[in-house]
């Protein structure tokens, strides 16, 4: 039973009129310049592109279908691999939606960990972006600086987790352990510091006459089609729409937080690159706002049943014993029902969609990830322009291939 | 949670009473009252089911409601009950800060539904990515062809007849 119906990639028709001067062209999936293993199939006319397909799914790995065969709790280390950039955007995510149908309510003190970690995470992602966006284009020296500062970005959720980047740090019903003791004071100076990194970066390129030709004016993506093509997120903003779950639609207590979202109108990626920068700039302050009003309290929901007790109490009591033993060989029964939950991850929005049929394994779930949808824009954005302008273009996007095979 | 959050509407009915000015059932209703079968408020989620025949007009008619963003279209497989497949699609709009959810419910027997991509472009892939990993056909998608699986592939792995691990 084969269901494939249209042509194979391979066989795209070249342009009716146009056979002899069109050639298709095969960006990827190995090439530096494509983040991943995306394949782009290009049909240029000398240097300009006249079409180009998108060809994704070397990174498949159907997490979506290895989800359904684990219990609740077994899913977050899944998700940090979906979107090994920004693993805590994807944890908080899928930990909302399931606090969600579980009806949980989380202590203050987590949900403000929660948002500062997840600004550290936007923080460490834009700084991979910028390093490699700017290598792409040539200027290689801003991607050592870069990954300086992410580098201590790194220790810090080594410290908080023991793992650099694959956290699993949040937990449904809170957080899988206190924060350690120099947490507070190695945020602290970490942020301090970091709007002056920022304004190195923009020394090194915003000025850069040979960076701003690249970018200036290429890959011009208005706003209707923005919206059409579901594009999200800094990509979003950058073609002049106004909109940014954190402030619009908060979760995770987003509406205690002072910040602006910076909007642009050109749609090109130079206007994605200043509204990462800024967003940048943002974020310390979102940060340093969670770090002055972290509240005290527990870290973790008031639910035997769901959260895992504290080590201590499981070795002395044995209610928590029971629990402990429960929790990790049966899972946890989720009452039936389906919830979408929405967050602003890095990259744009990205959504939880958890079907649960009131077992403990989750019936269905599903992951919406903004590069996904982005992925869908870049003809839009590439048509009629030269050819090196693609790699520009694919670099100002900020797309992660992870996320996008899944 | 606040109130509103916590209170469940299950049922056309219970949920026409209780969301008398909601946006979307209002231009629904004014659309094609018919169209709507069955509808739920839960955990702050509304869900809207629309008859499969009806969905590329239902989402037509929401887009100029001012629902104006397709987040995700996605699938659900309710294997061995019938009817089989359920599409979900999220939709968010950007004038009243909320999202909502449409239902199709779908025959597991050759299941096939009307592409929405000429209401939303940004559906291609979506619906590109259901009918590689369950099989769904969408009448007029303009390339409806595997996404993540290879061309050749055999099957729809996300069913719920095909197994998480070994062979087949």
């Amino acid at each position: 039973m084969t269901e494939t119906i249209g042509r194979p990639v391979l066989e795209v028709p070249i342009a009716e009129g146009a056979h002899d001067q069109h050639m298709v062209l095969n960006m990827g999936p190995q090439h530096p310049s494509m983040h991943g293993v995306l394949r782009l199939v290009v049909e240029i006319d000398g240097e300009i592109v006249v079409r180009l397909h998108p060809e994704i799914g070397y990174l498949h790995t159907g997490i979506e279908k290895t989800c359904e065969a684990k219990f609740y709790q077994q899913v977050v280390p899944l998700t940090d691999r979906i979107d090994y950039l920004s693993p805590l955007a994807n944890n908080l995510c899928y930990c909302l939606a399931v606090e969600k149908l579980l009806g949980l309510e989380i202590p203050e003190k987590a949900q403000w960990l929660r948002v500062l970690l997840a600004e550290l995470t936007r923080l460490n992602s834009h700084l991979v972006w910028l390093g490699t966006h700017a290598m792409d284009i040539g200027a290689l020296t801003v991607f050592l600086y870069t990954f300086r500062e992410r580098e201590e970005i790194l220790r810090i959720l080594e410290g908080l987790s023991g793992q650099r980047m694959m956290t699993s740090y949040f937990r449904i019903g809170g957080l899988a352990m206190e924060p350690p003791l120099d947490f507070h004071d190695r945020v602290q100076k970490f942020i301090r510091s970091f709007p002056e990194k920022i304004d190195e970066y923009s020394n090194l390129l915003t000025g850069n006459p040979i960076f701003r030709n690249r970018l200036k004016g290429v890959g011009i993506l208005s706003a209707a089609d923005a919206v059409a093509l579901g594009v999200t997120g800094a990509n979003m903003r950058g073609s002049g729409v106004d909109f940014d779950l954190r402030r619009d639609m908060p979760y995770s207590g987003y509406e205690k937080f002072q910040f602006k979202v910076p909007v642009a109108s050109d749609g090109d990626c130079w206007s994605r690159y200043e509204i990462r920068l800024v967003e940048m700039r943002e974020s310390v302050g979102i940060i340093q706002q969670a770090l002055d009003g972290l509240p005290e309290g527990p870290i973790k929901a008031d639910a035997p049943k769901i959260v895992l007790p504290d080590r201590e109490k499981m070795k002395t009591q044995m209610e928590a014993l029971i629990h402990h033993f429960k929790i990790v060989t049966e899972g946890f029964a989720v009452p039936a029902g389906e919830v979408y939950q929405g967050i602003e991850s890095p990259r744009g929005q990205m959504g939880y969609y958890v079907v649960s049929d009131g077992t403990a394994k989750p019936y269905r779930v599903h992951m919406r990830n903004p590069s996904f949808a982005t992925l869908q824009a870049l003809e839009t954005m590439c048509k009629g322009r030269m050819l090196a302008d693609v790699v520009a273009v694919v670099g100002s996007i900020d797309i992660v291939l992870g996320e996008i095979d899944r | 949670m606040t109130e509103s959050l916590a209170r469940t509407l299950a049922g056309r009915a219970e949920v026409l009473d209780g969301l008398p000015e909601h946006a979307a059932i209002k231009a629904l209703l004014a659309w094609d009252a018919g169209a709507l079968t069955d509808a739920k408020f839960d955990r702050g989620e509304l869900t809207l089911t629309i008859t499969p025949e009806k969905i590329r007009a239902a989402a037509a008619a929401l887009e100029s409601a001012g629902y104006n963003f397709l987040e995700d279209v996605t699938a659900v497989d309710w294997f061995p009950s019938s009817p089989r497949f359920q599409l979900s699609y999220h939709i968010l709009s950007h004038t009243y800060k909320e999202r909502i959810r449409l239902r199709v419910m779908l025959d597991g027997n050759a299941p096939s539904v009307e592409s929405i991509t000429t209401v939303w472009p940004s559906a291609s892939f979506y619906e590109r990515e259901v009918f590689d990993l369950f099989g769904i056909r969408f009448e007029g998608h303009p390339e409806l062809r595997r996404i993540m699986m290879p061309d050749e592939w055999q099957g729809h792995p996300l069913r719920k007849d095909y197994p998480v691990e070994g062979y087949r």
